[in-house]
């Protein structure tokens, strides 16, 4: 299938795909994050993340039309805004499931599962009755149009850039919180050994909610991202929790290093052959060696050692 | 089997209970229902085969598989690559470019039958297949997730995510599976015409006669030595393997069991719906179908059948009369189901029904030994 192309051509094809992927590669991290600490900290499974995110995308979309409606001068930075608003509107929503929902399953994995599926129905058709069916795109800011040309054959879209660059600072700061602050030393106690961590005086019921909350405020962020790059819709969400899903268990559970370096694998070897093969055999390709490798390696890439 | 096991097997109460359900299917349904409704229900039924692989897997065997309609799905496209082949005869594809191939082969430029429907022209094959080909899919997940000690929630995001795979498969290949819109326009078994109304009856009973061979066949599993070690492992799995048992090997076992009663299922559907198309393979249908089964009870096996019979009439009138809000419901049946009543309908009739009836059945009986005690001391 190579031989199509002339060398320059395929140099240009996998960096222009290579970047493509990269941007999914951000979606990716950004989703995966979250759902990795929820995860990795409480062995919850959220089924409702993706939803989560796409609340972060509306109220993007909400803050785009009201800026450019009535507050036109400062237009071009609503993103900011909106990225901060959709974390703390998210954060809380996820507190408030955490306190009405998932603490009461904490035993029942399984469980959580299937009522967080049930959140994640009702939380889609409450945006398909506030937000209509059909899908909501933003308007960027003029600063964020427009691409950088490199070669003749490949560009770079701003929006792009400035996705990538957001997810490595969310990264850096999800690393910097969970291993050199005081509350991720606690959250790393209470992974390790919930008694201990207990009784050694560090309430485990609050680690479990903050850290819910924070988990469902980077998918708000995560949603506020995807803005950029697709458009909307109530089903949205539902399209990417599988692959996240996937992203997070062949990272290996509790792994944020694992995360990253699978959203990596995955989003690379997807956008590649997405150029050579068609969407959705590159797609099933793409999930059926992770399947095939999890089934190798059910512990996934990183995996950390625990006690149980 | 002799008389002794099938009484351990059978209680008294489960004889009752198939009774019942033996009764409202083959007789109280179709008296009542017109034959429009009646094929609903059948349907219906249709998903309780899947419901009640999955109070064997999740309920007892604690293996919550949210890929079962993987099974479904292969069991009823194997069931309509043999009706399309049917359907497709060259004398009524005439005026196709290529006659004698299914017509949604031809609308995407395939010229010749690919090798893997060929087998499909003999109905015992196709038989076969909807049983074999489900069944050793489930072993080949079973052996590779269970041997290495795969469960609970990996297994489920994993099966989860094969389900996708499938349905991402079977859209992608449109020339070979008929894409999103499926398997369509089946018209015969074997010359006889499957959408006439007199069809519909025969195959709305064939459906409940099946269900009920299922039924029984689950019963005689949770009833036996396997059975109780299945709930072992569930509630506590290393003792299980310390006794030295290979707990992998119940567990791939019940896990192809839960396979072919879907797969059952899925022909089924085919027969008496018409179709089959991959909205009944994916994510969604897959956790619905574990739905049915707790509302029912993920630890009833007759709970399951009622589950799925009550889940999917409420869907029907719902969406009928207010389609906007049977996500709604089906939303706060989720939660609803999974926080306060675990236990589903069947956990709801023992603790409130059942003792209620045993009670009037006692009463009654103490009052009949009354009469005829008095009537004794007459005499």
């Amino acid at each position: 299938m190579f031989s199509d192309y002339t060398s320059a051509e395929l140099v240009s094809i996998f960096a222009m795909q290579g970047f493509a992927g990269l941007i999914l590669f951000s979606v990716f991290v950004l989703m995966a994050l979250g759902l990795a600490i929820i995860f990795g900290q409480m062995g919850v499974i959220n089924m409702a993340h993706g939803e989560f995110m796409i609340l972060g995308a509306y109220i993007t979309y909400l803050l785009s039309s009201f800026f450019e409606n009535n507050l036109p001068s400062l237009f071009s930075i609503y993103f900011f805004l909106a990225m901060i608003l959709a974390f703390i509107v998210t954060a809380a929503l996820g507190a408030l499931v955490e306190w009405g929902m998932v603490r009461h399953l904490y035993r029942r994995p399984l469980d959580t599962l299937l009522a967080t599926w049930g959140l994640s129905l009702i939380l889609q058709q409450v945006y398909r009755s506030v937000f209509g069916a059909r899908e909501v795109g933003v308007t960027l800011p003029d600063w964020m149009m427009g691409s950088i040309p490199l070669t003749d054959l490949v560009e770079i879209p701003f929006n792009g850039v400035f996705v990538m660059i957001l997810t490595f600072v969310i990264a850096v700061s999800v690393y910097f919180l969970m291993f050199k602050s005081r509350f991720g030393g606690q959250v790393r106690a209470v992974v390790q050994n919930r008694p201990m961590a207990g009784a050694v005086g560090i309430n485990t019921q609050k680690v479990d909610r903050i850290t819910f909350a924070i988990g469902c405020g980077i998918a708000g962020i995560a949603g506020s991202a995807f803005t950029m790059i697709g458009s909307t819709g109530p089903t949205s969400g539902q399209l990417y929790i599988v692959d996240t899903f996937l992203v997070v268990v062949f990272g290996g559970a509790a792994s944020l290093l694992g995360t990253i370096a699978s959203a990596f694998t995955i989003s690379q070897a997807q956008s590649t052959m997405e150029f050579f093969l068609s969407g959705s055999m590159a797609k099933v390709l793409t999930l059926l060696v992770v399947v095939g490798i999890l089934m190798i390696r059910p512990q996934g890439l990183f995996a950390l050692k625990i006690r149980r | 089997m002799s008389f002794v096991s099938f009484r351990a097997t059978f209680s008294r109460h489960d004889l009752v209970y198939i009774g019942i359900l033996a009764a409202l299917l083959f007789a109280i349904l179709p008296l009542f229902l017109d034959i429009f409704r009646l094929n609903l229900v059948g349907k219906y039924l249709t998903y309780a085969f899947v419901a009640l692989g999955l109070v064997l897997c999740w309920g007892y065997g604690g293996i919550l598989s949210l890929g079962q309609g993987v099974f479904f799905g292969l069991g009823g496209y194997a069931m309509a690559m043999f009706l399309k082949l049917e359907a497709s005869d060259p004398e009524s594809t005439k005026i196709q470019s290529t006659p004698g191939i299914p017509d949604f082969m031809d609308w995407n430029q395939i010229t010749e039958l690919p090798w893997f429907w060929e087998p499909f022209y003999s109905l015992p094959f196709a038989l076969l297949a909807i049983i074999i080909v489900p069944t050793l899919f489930a072993y080949i997940i079973g052996v590779a997730m269970f041997k290495r000690r795969v469960g609970g929630v990996y297994f489920a995001i994993i099966t989860q995510a094969i389900a996708s795979i499938l349905t991402i498969l079977i859209i992608g290949q449109q020339g070979y599976t008929g894409g999103v819109n499926g398997i369509t326009d089946l018209r015969t078994l074997l010359g006889w015409d499957i959408r006439t109304d007199s069809a519909k009856y025969i195959l709305y009973y064939l459906c409940c006669f099946l269900l009920l061979v299922c039924l029984v066949l689950a019963k005689l599993i949770t009833k036996s030595k396997l059975g109780r070690l299945l709930v072992a492992m569930r509630d506590s799995e290393d003792r299980v393997r310390f006794s030295g048992y290979d707990v992998a090997n119940f567990k791939i076992f019940v896990f192809c069991v839960g396979a072919a009663f879907a797969a059952i299922g899925g022909a089924m559907f085919t027969l008496q719906v018409g179709f089959m198309s991959p909205s009944f393979v994916g994510i969604v249908p897959s956790i619905e179908m574990v739905i049915f089964c707790a509302v029912g009870g993920r630890f009833s096996i007759y709970g399951a059948i009622y589950g799925t019979l009550v889940v999917n009439w409420a869907k029907t009138t719902f969406s009928e009369s207010f389609p906007e809000l049977w996500l709604f419901a089906m939303g706060a049946l989720f939660i609803g189901v999974t926080m306060s009543f675990p236990r589903g309908l069947a956990g709801l009739y023992s603790s409130y029904v059942e003792p209620f009836i045993l009670n009037r059945w006692k009463q009654l009986k103490s009052k009949q030994n009354l009469k005829v005690s008095a009537e004794q001391a007459r005499v």
